[in-house]
């Protein structure tokens, strides 16, 4: 895939080179490739000669591992194995641990101990909604004011949508410091003026409400936290805000990450609408996993005419068949050649269901050990029956150059085909978004396991386009 | 089978398609089923082409043989302006809590809240009966959160039901938790055939097993067509070429012989990745549940791919789930 003149291509070198450039943000849906996107850069700084800190929010461990790191934590280390002057360090937010390290920053031994103890703390620092997001901010916040690292590369964490990093400082900001917390604390600090009885009421009758909700205990758990980080909460928001304008500054730069699928890059739209209104500089979208082809002038039209060329008179009845068979199955697809394009799989591997070891689930092992019968109807039409579909193109004897032949016209028609799904997925974003400069990333065939396939990444990157 | 179908999957596997497609496959013979959607993304409404869904049970498909698939996208504040209103009558001081914050503290900090009213609507969903006593719907399908977090988010019920000691949250908390351990749940996780996504649900199966929930099937999404087999492929690329050409001359084909080259190399990267997708099953097999193939819909994700998918859940039928 080529990109069209009119997109401008985003080039990632001159932005990881400049020395301006201090804080790299990638973010995007989950299952982009985000988390390899910000270690391939991170990478490729740091051989560039620059001093770089990567800060992952949860990745696999594989990821982990190809930069030679069994079990990342809440401090930097050293990759080894970067070629040339730079270095690559890399993180893992622990939020619980970075959530502690901020209580016992700020407040006394003993409250410290007196709001890590609480329940209520020990929860809402576990992780639930919007702590992991606070917590990367502040890691980012942190590794900032530290100044040991030209640039620091950060990954956004896996949230129910692309934005909540964005969203849940603030929250977690504007309730330690909000209006319901003074109500919480209504009981404690209740003020002798007139004009407050009523209010006073009111919050009580509040705070009762709330009592028979969530239940008493809950209640003082959530006061006695309240009270303990009373002294913190100014702290709180001043640094929610002091991130949040580091993210707007000048050195920082975000890069929208996305596959070539529609949910991927609707999500990508709207983050690059909304990184627009709160004024955060993007440098561009990465479109991960982009197919191309050598062969693209031999369409998947014509690749599969001549597939048929080859193989009429040889498996005809079969394609005949097949295709029947599919049409039946799927009354609201019109066009029998696109059955072809996505024919079942063989998958002997996995042929049917396979055994449960579950000893508690009788019922389903049972039904589930059983091999599909050839004569029953769920082996012929599901995704995994041999027989419903014709055996690949194999080397034997048997196979002649025409069988072989058709075999790689058909696999070029699948390539074509998903090629221009790509495309018109892409075109769509690029039609909205013109403005936005992309880099395109060809697909490779496996998964990445060592620095030698972060580099490869970090070179189709730079190169911006998908070759093949 | 279990009345409740939560789907998770790591993000891009495409759950909220699985979901969708068992939702449909479900509601055959004049069933009907709830398609739920908790993460406020809208994505049902893409999947079916409609506009988005309000907070409210709306019909969105007909399925073959009468059945019908309504849909709800669950909105966590409006789960608990709901509940207040039932359990307290707490009309407009629903409004005034909204005011202070206390609804806004509730839904998205408060610990776990969120999690529990959204699973509690649709634990609503399932036992909900009409006024002859059978059930509203045959079936409640979840497009749930992702496997990394859907442990955490069915669990979370246990946990509030420990904060959250007495009182009605408590009690509610625990008959969630009722509904989500028994055999009317089943948790199925979508992956694709690759190693990421593989791993994570080798590791969202011990999570949920450690968990005590049950696990109903891997489904491995997006299966591509296996055309060459590596012999045949490395046989093209050596002794074969010059026959190739030929053949492809034969079709009529613009310059064949400039052919030979790109499309054998797609031909290797084919056969390279039918090889890791082998491995990748071997893994799969290792984790002893049901696993089913739903294969890659070429043309992308449209309605017609999604009935196409519901046709191939449907017939493995009984098995499933």
């Amino acid at each position: 895939m080529t990109l069209d003149a009119a997109v401008a291509p985003l080039d990632v070198d001159p932005l990881l080179d400049d020395p301006e450039t201090r804080i790299i943000v990638c973010c995007g849906s989950g299952g982009v490739g985000k988390t390899t996107t910000a270690a391939a850069l991170g990478l490729r700084a740091a051989e560039r000669g620059r001093k770089v800190v990567v800060l992952t929010i949860d990745p696999a461990r594989r990821l982990a591992q190809s930069m030679g790191i069994d079990s990342l934590d809440n401090t930097p280390r050293q990759v080894k194995g970067v070629e040339g002057s730079g270095e690559l360090h890399a993180m893992m937010l622990d939020m619980k641990r970075t959530f502690d390290e901020i209580v016992e920053a700020h407040a006394d031994a003993d409250r410290a101990r007196a709001i890590l103890e609480n329940p209520f703390y020990q929860s809402l620092s576990a992780g639930f909604a919007g702590t992991q997001e606070y917590m990367a901010m502040e890691k980012l916040g942190q590794l900032r004011a530290r100044d040991g690292w030209d640039l620091i590369v950060v990954d956004t964490p896996p949230s129910r949508s692309a934005l909540d990093f964005l969203d849940a400082p603030k929250r977690l900001g504007s309730f330690l410091d909000g209006k319901f917390i003074r109500v919480l604390m209504a009981p404690a600090k209740v003020g002798g003026r007139a004009g407050m009885k009523f209010l006073n009421v009111g919050m009580s009758m509040m705070t009762g409400t709330l009592g028979k909700l969530l239940g008493g205990q809950f209640l003082r758990d959530v006061q006695t936290f309240v009270a303990a980080m009373d002294t913190m909460f100014g702290g709180f928001r001043t640094r929610a805000d002091a991130t949040y304008r580091l993210l707007q500054a000048p050195g920082t730069a975000f890069l929208v990450v996305a596959a070539p699928e529609r949910d991927a890059l609707r999500e990508a739209a709207y983050f690059v609408e909304r990184l627009a209104a709160e004024e955060m500089p993007l440098a561009g979208l990465v479109l991960n996993r982009v197919h191309g082809s050598g062969a693209a002038r031999l369409s998947a039209e014509r690749a599969r005419a001549a597939a048929e060329n080859l193989e009429e008179g040889r498996i005809v009845d079969q394609q005949g068949g097949k295709a029947v068979d599919r049409g039946a199955d799927a009354p609201d697809s019109s066009s029998p050649a696109a059955f072809e394009a996505h024919e079942a799989p063989q998958a002997p591997a996995s042929a049917g269901a396979t055994a449960s070891s579950e000893p508690s689930q009788p019922s389903e092992s049972s039904e589930s050990t059983d091999p599909p019968e050839p004569s029953d109807p769920s082996a012929t039409r599901s995704t995994r029956a041999p027989a419903s579909m014709p055996a690949p193109t194999s080397a034997a004897s048997a196979t002649t150059v025409e069988q072989l032949t058709a075999g790689l016209l058909r696999l070029h028609a699948e390539r074509m085909q998903v090629v221009a799904r790509e495309e018109r997925t892409r075109d769509r974003f690029t039609a909205l978004h013109p403005e936005v400069p992309v880099a395109e990333v060809g697909a490779l065939p496996g998964d990445v396991h060592d620095l030698a396939g972060l580099r490869a990444i970090g070179d189709r990157l730079a190169a911006g386009r998908a070759a093949t | 089978m279990s009345r409740l179908q939560v789907v998770s999957g790591k993000g891009g596997t495409g759950k909220t398609t699985v979901a969708a497609a068992l939702a449909l496959a479900l509601a055959t013979e004049g069933k009907r089923t709830l398609l739920v959607e908790v993460e406020g993304r809208q994505g049902i409404a893409q999947l079916f082409e409609t506009e988005a869904l309000p907070y409210e049970e709306r019909k969105i498909a007909v399925a073959s043989g009468g059945g019908e698939v309504h849909a709800l996208a669950i909105d966590a504040e409006r789960a608990l302006l709901d509940y207040l209103q039932m359990f307290y009558k707490l009309g407009s001081a629903g409004r005034a809590l909204k005011k202070i914050g206390a609804i806004d503290f509730a839904t998205t900090i408060a610990p776990g809240v969120r999690d529990v009213l959204l699973t509690g609507k649709a634990c609503e969903a399932v036992r909900r009966r009409d006024k002859q006593g059978r059930f509203v719907y045959d079936y409640v399908v979840m497009d749930a959160p992702p496997t990394g977090r859907i442990t955490r988010f069915l669990n979370v019920n246990d946990e509030v039901a420990g904060l959250a000691r007495i009182g009605p949250i408590h009690n509610q908390a625990q008959a969630v938790m009722r509904v989500l351990k028994s055999p009317e749940t089943a948790v199925h996780l979508v992956t694709l055939l690759e190693e990421m996504p593989v791993q994570e649900t080798a590791d969202g199966i011990a999570e949920l097993k450690a968990a005590g929930l049950r696990i109903g099937n891997v489904i491995v999404n997006m299966v591509r067509p296996h055309l060459l087999d590596e012999a045949a492929v490395r046989a093209a690329a050596g002794d074969r070429r010059k026959e190739v050409a030929k053949a492809l001359a034969s079709t009529g084909v613009a310059a064949p012989t400039k052919l030979v080259g790109p499309l054998l190399d797609q031909a290797a990267e084919h056969a390279q990745r039918v090889e890791l997708e082998r491995e990748q099953r071997a893994v799969l097999t290792k984790l002893g549940l049901p696993t089913y193939e739903l294969p890659l819909i070429g043309e992308g994700m449209d309605l017609a791919g999604l009935y196409r998918l519901a046709g191939d859940l449907r017939q493995l039928g009984e098995a499933f789930a």
